[in-house]
């Protein structure tokens, strides 16, 4: 089988590589990138700890061919901290906030959590818990993931954070 | 899980991309969104030997009104039938729908014509498309033709394409002003296949329901086109009795397997349930 070239942007360096069509794109980040923050979960589309930013969309990676990310700028979680080294405002929720356990969804919440934010930069809880169901917590852990993502979007809007009532 | 070898194809045509189907015959098959197929090439369910991504044919894509009807290019994305300012003010039935379609990841790449086309009756576009009274563009390798939907879908997986076809657009008439509409979905989780789904469209004038249609998700092998539960309401105000009357007609035509999704009697039972939510919401809904 013919190998194809493909050439992409991400965490904005440019790259360009080989690739087989079958690779997957999260065995592609993860394997030929050594970027392997992004985890393979359920490997069948359900979990969304594979989640990647791919042209403005949250992608489940372990669904899509490399070959389908030929020209495409792409963001994983190593690209998500601030250009001075510090924490985003979604790194610094989930860390303040206890959004994470054992970590395994992380990546793939904050990489889905980041799209919503853009798309609706003051989402209510609702809208949150709605905007990040293709994303699976093994951890059962939602009540706090949903504050991480609270927290950040209060301190990317410069309004005060309330935590909510048990 | 990694998927069997293949060789990759972008034709940027409609035309190369049926010509590419016709060259490499059954051992092809068509890449839209994905989200139905890579899942099967990882189990090797699926072991295509070629990939024809439509993805590079810029005019498959869009949302456009012509006239009384609003045609979608077959690669728009579920998440472009929800952000749709023409979609909302002419046909918001279908932005509704497309909400309840997987989960967010997958709206962005999972496509209308493939929902449409694939012929799985779990997907939830193809009743709806029947409720509408669609039709489907077809290319294929003696040209171009027309297919209702509501003569599209002849069994699981088994529709009027032929292999070598590729579905490029749906027509839909925009339905009257004032129509009230709604799909009512039971699942059991975000992500799931339809328990049993219906998708209803009505328009009333003086008090009175003066045309309906219905379709039915999951509940047989095919997306179910209900006209006799729909021909129950017309004319009527939409009291108990006629709505009981329809109720009783889409559960008649239901035929779904049982599976862990419950029992069959009780999926007809839970079509009959969504008939009756939706009616009640599109009847709100209805100007009129």
């Amino acid at each position: 089988m013919t190998k194809s070239h493909i050439e992409l942007t991400i965490n904005g360096k440019k790259v360009e590589a080989l690739v087989e069509p079958r690779t997957l794109l999260i065995h592609f980040l993860r394997e030929q990138q050594n970027l392997t923050g992004a985890h393979i979960g359920c490997d069948t589309g359900h979990c969304g700890a594979c989640t990647v930013d791919m042209d403005d969309m949250s992608v489940k990676s372990c669904m899509t061919f490399a070959v389908q990310a030929n020209g495409t700028d792409i963001t994983t979680i190593e690209g998500v901290a601030n250009a001075d080294g510090t924490l985003s405002a979604l790194q610094e929720g989930f860390r303040m906030m206890h959004g994470l356990q054992c970590g395994f969804c992380t990546p793939g919440m904050i990489l889905r959590a980041h799209r919503l934010l853009q798309e609706n930069p003051a989402p209510t809880e609702d809208e949150i818990r709605h905007g990040i169901s293709g994303n699976l917590c093994r951890c059962t852990g939602y009540v706090n993931i949903v504050k991480s993502i609270q927290y950040a979007a209060a301190k990317i809007n410069g309004t005060p954070f309330q935590e909510a009532a048990e | 899980m990694i998927p069997g070898t293949f060789d990759y194809h972008r034709p940027a045509t409609v035309e190369d991309a049926v010509a590419l189907l016709a060259k490499l015959g059954e051992d092809a098959n068509i890449l839209a969104g994905g989200h139905s197929l890579i899942p099967l090439m990882k189990t090797r369910l699926a072991s295509p030997e070629h990939l024809i991504d439509l993805s590079g044919i810029g005019n498959l894509k869009g949302i456009t009104v012509n006239g009384d009807e609003i045609v979608i290019g077959a690669m728009t994305t579920q998440f472009e039938l929800i952000t749709s300012d023409e979609l909302a003010r002419h046909i918001p039935i279908i932005a509704e729908t497309s909400r309840l379609i997987a989960d967010p990841q997958i709206r962005y790449k999972g496509t209308f014509g493939g929902n449409v086309a694939n012929g799985d009756p779990g997907n939830d576009m193809p009743a709806l498309m029947m409720c509408l009274g669609a039709t489907y563009s077809i290319s294929g390798p003696n040209g171009s033709r027309d297919v209702a939907a509501r003569e599209f879908y002849h069994g699981a997986y088994y529709t009027a394409l032929e292999h070598g076809d590729i579905v490029t657009a749906v027509r839909i008439p925009i339905p009257a002003a004032g129509h009230g509409y709604a799909y009512e979905k039971l699942k059991r989780k975000i992500g799931d296949y339809a328990t049993a789904a219906a998708a209803v469209v009505i328009t009333m004038a003086g008090g009175k329901c003066t045309s309906a249609s219905i379709g039915l998700t999951n509940v047989s092998e095919t997306p179910l086109w209900a006209s006799g539960a729909a021909a129950a309401l017309v004319g009527t105000s939409l009291d108990k009795v006629s709505v009981d009357a329809a109720v009783l007609a889409a559960e008649a035509i239901t035929n779904p397997a049982s599976d862990m999704r419950g029992p069959s009697e009780y999926r007809t039972k839970m079509a009959g349930v969504m008939v009756r939510r939706a009616l009640e919401r599109a009847q709100s809904r209805a100007k009129g």
